[in-house]
């Protein structure tokens, strides 16, 4: 069986869905012969055409704005932010048109946004972002966020599969570092809206999504090894719209949560995690519910100053001993 | 002064190779839009309209005469409307009982009382309904014409900007990426002097719209936005342009916006006699009425009948739904997704 990076595995997702489905294409800024900033989409306009595979002006309104037009005439877009940093550009597009637009004016907009995301690459404040807490608020939208090279292809097909506008962030910390063994000719989809459980255990719950889930089972290994601690990791894998239920299951199965996100504290996806489970887990708590996250400041360049404010392995392990200790 | 300058382009000695039928139906259109909206201006004052009235009195030339050019009916040319184009919508199939439904926030309203005024679409019928964010929707005609020109279809799309809309980033971003893909689409600038409150001297330092194609490499025109048959031949010729694959069209279209921005608006900031001159000697209708009349293409006996017509199908419609029920307010929740179909009713409710 082939083992393939979760950037080939991403690639070939984008591959099987054009080859599968003619109503998809690709428009981004040097998606065409140059094959994107990332090479995601390397060798695609060779094999689909200038037309199916769309150079654009540096325009992310414009992008996005394009795709929500070609979706509303029976197309599949999928949009590539060269980084997803750039997202932002688009965020009247993404959440004043796109997602209102199934609601207020009964207009199917079938469109995927993707882009590499997060930091741990020493890249500034401008090519690390995570932007899903911004797009989180956004009725209408779909956000995932695959961890594993499996999930890569799983959650691409899916989501250029769904009626909705789905929102695809991939990590780039992750391209080319994750591998998994994917069998060839067998068609992954990974359904949207269900989280993985990554890990088993039971002394305490860890929910994540994207890169820190590696740094989570990271974590967990080293938490079983040296004080005996059994934790259980969940990869969210969609955060919009969120499995509640499996966030339930584990938190009644272990009784304490840590939330884990490489995104900033204030506003982040952790906070309505926890709300979440106040609401709907209050008895089954025997700790209050902590966070590990990015300290609240833009993300910045140095290696001292980029690690010192990201969340690391060794912050979740003590997170967790804390944790486990109360 | 500028605006007053006495329009340049002059209708043609033969009606735009127009039939009498279809003179009469632009002035049908004209009408339909005025009454239309003379209508929603009582039900305004009634308290019956639940939000703004925006009035498009001395544009419904423009919009008119704009929508006449394209191609109507299923898989044919579709447009975006702003605020005060209720006029092309009306050209391309919307019926007033729609639009008044949709005003007073109907239950059987066209968007089922989620939106606002002129804000919906009937893509079968050709028209895609705005948002509020000024220039968005040339981003999505652009997108909507890629995919006329990806399929092969001879499809023309028409997107409406306003002066002050120009002067937004998506109109940039909208109009340089249709202009490189050569989108077959026409833009019509709409220049009416008034951005809510602002004129275009504050809003950019080029004197004519028209000047700001030349940024982006399409071909331009001006037209006369008040002179109905100079703005239908002038969107026909590029409407074809576009069809026949030469790109986007950039038609500028100069006008009067008379009324304030929103029925509340009490206009302080216009010089009433500039208002009072568009009012009295360049009204859209009162221009054309003269054109149909001194040429001998219609009598004034079937324009009166027209308005009477029209007075009776407003009638009705107002009428037919005035009395109608809002929609209940759980129906709030579905549709937001294909899937899941509704949103979460929240616990408090069921308390």
């Amino acid at each position: 069986m082939p083992e393939v990076t979760y950037l080939e595995a991403l690639r070939q997702g984008l591959w099987e869905e054009m080859e599968r489905d003619d109503r998809v294409f690709i428009l981004g800024e040097d998606v065409g012969l140059y094959g994107g900033a990332f090479k995601v989409t390397e060798g695609f306009s060779q094999r689909f055409g200038a037309q199916r595979v769309i150079d654009t002006p540096i325009s992310e309104a414009a992008i996005v704005g394009a795709a929500a037009g070609a979706a509303h005439m029976g197309m599949r877009p999928v949009a590539e932010m060269q980084f997803i940093d750039f997202v932002s550009c688009a965020y009247d597009m993404l959440t004043n048109y796109v997602a209102t637009a199934r609601y207020r004016a009964g207009l199917a907009t079938p469109l995927v946004v993707r882009g590499p995301c997060g930091g741990y690459v020493r890249g500034g404040p401008f090519h690390s972002q995570n932007p899903e807490a911004a797009f989180f608020h956004t009725p209408g939208l779909k956000i995932v966020y695959p961890a594993t090279a499996r999930d890569a292809k799983g959650l691409i097909k899916a989501s250029i599969r769904d009626d909705d506008p789905v929102l695809y962030l991939e990590h780039k910390w992750l391209y080319r570092r994750i591998k998994e063994q994917l069998p060839e000719g067998e068609e992954i989809v990974t359904p949207i809206g269900e989280a993985r459980l990554a890990r088993e255990g039971t002394d305490l719950s860890i929910v994540t999504y994207g890169a820190t889930v590696w740094k989570s089972l990271e974590a967990a290994e080293q938490l079983e090894q040296e004080d005996g601690v059994a934790a259980e990791v969940l990869d969210l894998r969609t955060l919009l719209p969120m499995d509640d239920a499996a966030i339930m299951r584990t938190v009644k199965k272990t009784n304490k949560v840590l939330l884990v996100h490489e995104d900033t504290r204030t506003g982040g996806v952790a906070g309505e995690i926890a709300a979440r489970i106040n609401e709907q887990a209050f008895e089954w708590l025997d700790a209050p519910i902590k966070r590990v996250t990015a300290h609240d400041v833009p993300l910045p360049y140095a290696p001292t100053l980029e690690d010192f404010v990201l969340p690391q392995t060794e912050d979740i392990v003590k997170a967790a001993r804390w944790l486990a200790a109360y | 002064m500028a605006s007053r300058t006495r329009p340049t382009t002059q209708s043609p000695p033969l009606p735009a190779g127009l039939t009498r039928e279809q003179l009469l139906g632009i002035y049908r259109y004209l009408r339909l839009t005025r009454t239309l909206e003379e209508r929603l201006t009582a039900l305004y004052r009634q308290s019956k309209v639940i939000g703004g009235l925006f009035r498009s009195l001395g544009q419904e030339g423009e919009s008119v005469g704009s929508a006449y050019a394209l191609e109507r009916g299923k898989n044919g040319d579709i447009l975006s409307p702003l605020i005060r184009n209720l006029g092309s919508m009306l050209v391309m199939g919307a019926r007033p009982v729609e639009i008044l439904r949709q005003y007073m926030a109907k239950a059987d309203g066209p968007t089922r009382g989620r939106e606002l005024n002129v804000h919906f679409n009937d893509l079968e019928l050709g028209y895609l309904g705005q948002i509020s964010h000024l220039g968005d929707m040339i981003p999505v005609m652009a997108g909507i014409t890629l995919t006329f020109k990806l399929r092969g279809e001879p499809r023309v799309g028409l997107v409406y900007i306003g002066d002050g809309g120009t002067s937004t980033g998506t109109f940039h971003e909208g109009l340089n990426f249709a202009a490189v893909q050569r989108c077959p689409l026409v833009v019509i600038a709409e220049y009416n002097r008034w951005a809510y409150s602002t004129p275009p001297e504050k809003q950019f330092a080029v004197k004519d719209l028209v000047d700001k194609a030349k940024g982006y490499g399409v071909a331009a025109a001006t037209v006369d936005g008040n002179d109905v048959l100079a703005v239908y031949q002038a969107t026909k010729l590029a409407v074809e342009r576009a069809r026949g694959g030469a790109g986007v069209q950039f038609l500028e279209v100069k006008t009067y916006r008379r009324k304030g921005h929103a029925e509340h608006d009490d206009q302080h900031y216009e010089p009433p006699d500039e208002l009072d001159w568009w009012a009295k000697q360049n009204d859209p209708i009162d221009r054309y009425v003269k054109q149909l009349i001194q040429h001998d293409w219609v009598d004034e006996r079937e324009l009166s009948d027209v308005d009477e017509h029209v007075r009776v199908e407003i009638d009705e419609a107002t009428d037919a739904c005035v009395d109608e029920p809002l929609p209940q307010g759980e129906t709030a929740l579905p549709g937001v997704y294909a899937n899941p179909r509704a949103a979460e009713r929240l616990w408090f409710r069921n308390l």
